[in-house]
């Protein structure tokens, strides 16, 4: 008897379900251009941008990688450090005044947009690439490209030569990247064929292959040459020379708050344009009273007012110069001891060659 | 004077007002718990809804039709220029695949552990207690790491390196036995069963197969009992039905329809693989071990309660007129221990796949796996998991259903 009531629940339950997608069916039916007003009914009744409910909490929500050494990953105090990780501590130098109120929420592929959608974090700031249908289909908002990457392959030295060796290989590959993707396209347009074995989280696509279950590891060419340089013998493994797509990396935003936009990539910026300016953590202070009228205008000592028009403190731009460096201090902090070249690289400033450039501070 | 009040009190309860009333009340409070249910239901998806606009989502299915543009290691041949849907179904496939497999192979390992756990042998009652103990109480997950690793730890898939088993090519006077399977790191190879081009025309033969079989059985036993004889040699009867149907057909179609494959090793240089035979690849492997190693344990419980839930006068009076051990076990335990066992067993098919979603920690692509991907690349999450939700959900009511059946089949046999 008991048996036979529960089935009438599960039955019940089912048919709730049901009642509850038709309903959010219909919801989703509604006509687009509605859409937008409530939009904008819901931004007025929360009182605005998330730059404000950041100020008001004191610290900001960053989501950052812990597995990628180099880019963000935790040292043997248990502290988060990385490329990435000083882009959160600069952000929140400008906001807040102090580049260590920041809560990181490690995250890992599969997890990282659903975190940034949901509000569980402000910024996403790990390693992700740029794509447009992130941009427009994910409900996000792509800043500043803060690295330009590209997809390559690692495989153990003295094995493989070119990607064209490569027919029949077992390749090692982290889900929820546009590694995964890139790696059917290029071997289709190669006319190669090839297994993939796919983990979740970056730690065991690499173990699994350096135990030899896997011919070559895809990813970032950034990400492989952090990997290599954590091994033991890093000689034992190679990067080949075919870079195979584009990966702009950078930090990601909730889609249509523009104020919040604004402060993460002017943040970025400042710390582009310090580097022109030839201002660094070590000397920003000899540069206070400095006479030239860009420098004032960054770092906030002149009449301009930048910083108010963020919505940030006056001297926004020095603090983060100040706590966290410009964008080659931190580039040289974390990047160049495990050997990732910026001279020549798309990564030099634009006026060595590179594409590290930001519009104009008036 | 006790009359008279009675009927006062059925007067009084003709005019019990509908508030008071007991009918009513019952229906009221159903409906407003339904009421109040739905609309908390209809917050909660209309919250959703509202905070997926707000950030430019929809809840729009129309992301089933794009391109994949991811591959899957495993599973039915996958195109990455194939839609999302078919990447959805080959994960489902993955999940039926290691599911069925895995609950077979655990029924087996089960029964056979249950029975040793009741041997009056000291050490093979010893050494299944011990089995029970280590694979119920350490986490699936930890014990799935552990076959992972271990598989992986096998040599690399070379051709100096790689397991043969036999180790080489045996010369038994005119007949050469070549290597018939392969282990490594990678995948093992074992001899698998090919369809052939007339498999076709040849598998209604094994349909029918059955039907003789079930035929020959009943025949059998409507023919002994009319003789007055208790039913014996159905079975056999059952089996020759069976046999001669699937070689009726083998002769009747063009061709062979089925092949046995012998794997063998393809490829110079440092990529080697397999061709042809059964290929278990490592994440496979792991997980069907974890599986069936965790889920066995349980069942050898659940089949060890069986058996000594019939009462030992049972099987006194089974010795007393003679039976064997096996024809006790057989015809007298089974039997009314099946009663017990098959309820507990329905639940741990159900564990078992559902358990098969942890294979994401392994790397095997079943349906969860799969969804993830799915759920990444195209940023649906919302939907990708209520649809994830729905596939096991009607996996595991459909199991229910099947064994159910079996369930009240055991029921009547035993009334």
């Amino acid at each position: 008897m008991s048996k036979f009531s529960r089935n009438r629940w599960a039955v019940f339950a089912v048919g709730l379900l049901l009642v509850v997608l038709a309903l959010s069916a219909c919801q989703s039916a509604a006509p687009a251009p509605e859409a937008g007003g409530e939009e904008e009914a819901a931004a007025a009744e929360e009182g605005g941008s998330l730059l404000d409910e950041i100020k008001a909490r004191g610290v900001l929500r960053c989501g950052v990688n812990s597995s990628l050494p180099g880019f963000g990953y935790i040292d043997e105090d248990g502290n988060n450090v990385g490329f990435d990780v000083d882009f959160c501590r600069a952000i929140a130098a400008a906001v807040l005044g102090d580049a260590n109120a920041v809560e990181y929420t490690t995250l890992n592929a599969d997890q990282r947009f659903p975190a940034l959608q949901t509000g569980e974090v402000d910024v996403l700031i790990r390693n992700t690439t740029w794509t447009l249908t992130r941009d427009t289909d994910l409900g996000l908002d792509f800043t500043v490209t803060t690295f330009y990457d590209g997809q390559g392959y690692m495989v153990r030295a003295g094995e493989f030569n070119s990607v064209e060796e490569l027919d029949g290989a077992t390749i090692c590959v982290t889900s929820g990247t546009t590694t995964e993707a890139n790696l059917a396209d290029d071997f289709a347009a190669r006319g190669l064929t090839f297994t993939p074995n796919v983990f979740s989280e970056t730690a065991d696509t690499h173990q699994t292959f350096v135990e030899g279950a896997c011919d070559a590891e895809t990813s970032d060419k950034s990400q492989l040459a952090a990997l290599r340089s954590a091994e033991p013998n890093p000689e034992d493994y190679v990067i080949l020379p075919e870079t195979i797509s584009k990966e702009p990396l950078g930090p990601v935003v909730r889609a249509n708050d523009s104020d919040w936009r604004d402060v993460v990539m002017w943040t970025v910026f400042a710390m582009i344009e310090a580097e022109r300016l030839g201002v660094n953590q070590a000397n920003v202070d000899s540069f206070l009273d400095s006479d030239d009228i860009q420098i004032q205008r960054l770092l906030g000592t002149g009449e301009d007012d930048l910083g108010a028009l963020l919505g940030l403190p006056k001297d926004w731009a020095y603090q983060i110069i100040k706590q966290v460096g410009n964008y080659g201090d931190v580039y040289d902090r974390h990047l160049t001891p495990i050997g990732i070249e910026r001279a020549g690289s798309l990564n030099a400033h634009w006026t060595e060659g590179g594409l590290i450039y930001a519009p104009a501070f008036r | 004077m006790s009359e008279s009040s009675s009927i006062l009190s059925l007067e009084e309860q003709a005019a019990v007002p509908f508030w008071r009333d007991i009918h009513v009340l019952r229906w009221l409070f159903q409906i407003i718990v339904l009421v109040l249910t739905v609309l908390f239901l209809g917050l909660l998806a209309n919250n959703l809804v509202t905070n997926l606009r707000k950030v430019g989502l929809s809840l729009s299915f129309e992301f089933l039709f794009r391109p994949a543009g991811f591959s899957i290691s495993e599973g039915p041949p996958f195109d990455p220029r194939a839609p999302v849907w078919k990447a959805y179904l080959v994960g489902v496939a993955n999940t039926l695949r290691a599911a069925g497999i895995g609950i077979v192979l655990a029924t087996i390992l089960g029964t056979i552990v249950g029975i040793a756990r009741l041997s009056r042998n000291w050490l093979v009652s010893r050494v299944a207690l011990v089995y029970i103990e280590i694979m119920q109480n350490t986490p699936l997950l930890v014990q799935l790491f552990f076959w992972f690793t271990l598989v992986k730890a096998l040599p690399s898939q070379q051709r100096e390196t790689i397991i043969r088993v036999p180790y080489q090519t045996l010369h038994l006077g005119p007949v050469e036995i070549p290597p018939l399977a392969y282990f490594s790191q990678r995948a093992a190879a074992l001899p698998g069963l090919q369809t052939q081009e007339s498999f076709r025309f040849w598998w209604p033969f094994l349909v029918l197969a059955f039907v003789t079989a079930y035929v020959a059985w009943r025949v059998r036993i409507y023919l002994k009992e009319r003789e007055g004889h208790p039913p014996t040699g159905q079975f056999w009867w059952a089996t020759g039905a069976f046999v001669l149907s699937l070689v009726i057909g083998w002769l009747v179609v063009p061709g062979s329809p089925l092949r046995i494959t012998i794997p063998t090793l393809v490829g110079e240089g440092r990529i080697v693989n397999y061709e042809g035979g059964w290929v278990l690849t490592n994440n496979f492997q792991a997980l069907l071990l974890g599986l069936v190693l965790y889920t066995a344990a349980f069942i050898a419980e659940v089949v060890r309660a069986g058996i000594q839930s019939v009462p030992y006068g049972q099987i006194e009076a089974a010795t007393a007129l003679g039976f064997t051990r096996g024809q006790q076990l057989r015809l007298i335990i089974m039997p009314q221990a099946l009663r017990v066992i098959i309820p507990p067993l329905i639940n741990q098919y159900l564990n078992l796949t559902k358990n098969s979603s942890l294979a994401i920690a392994v790397a095997f692509p079943d349906l969860f796996n799969v969804s993830q991907t799915i759920g990444n690349q195209t940023g649906q999450n919302t939907q990708v998991i209520a649809m994830v939700m729905g596939s096991y959900l009607m996996m595991s009511l459909s199991i229910s259903l099947v064994m159910n059946i079996v369930n009240k089949r055991m029921q009547i046999v035993e009334r």
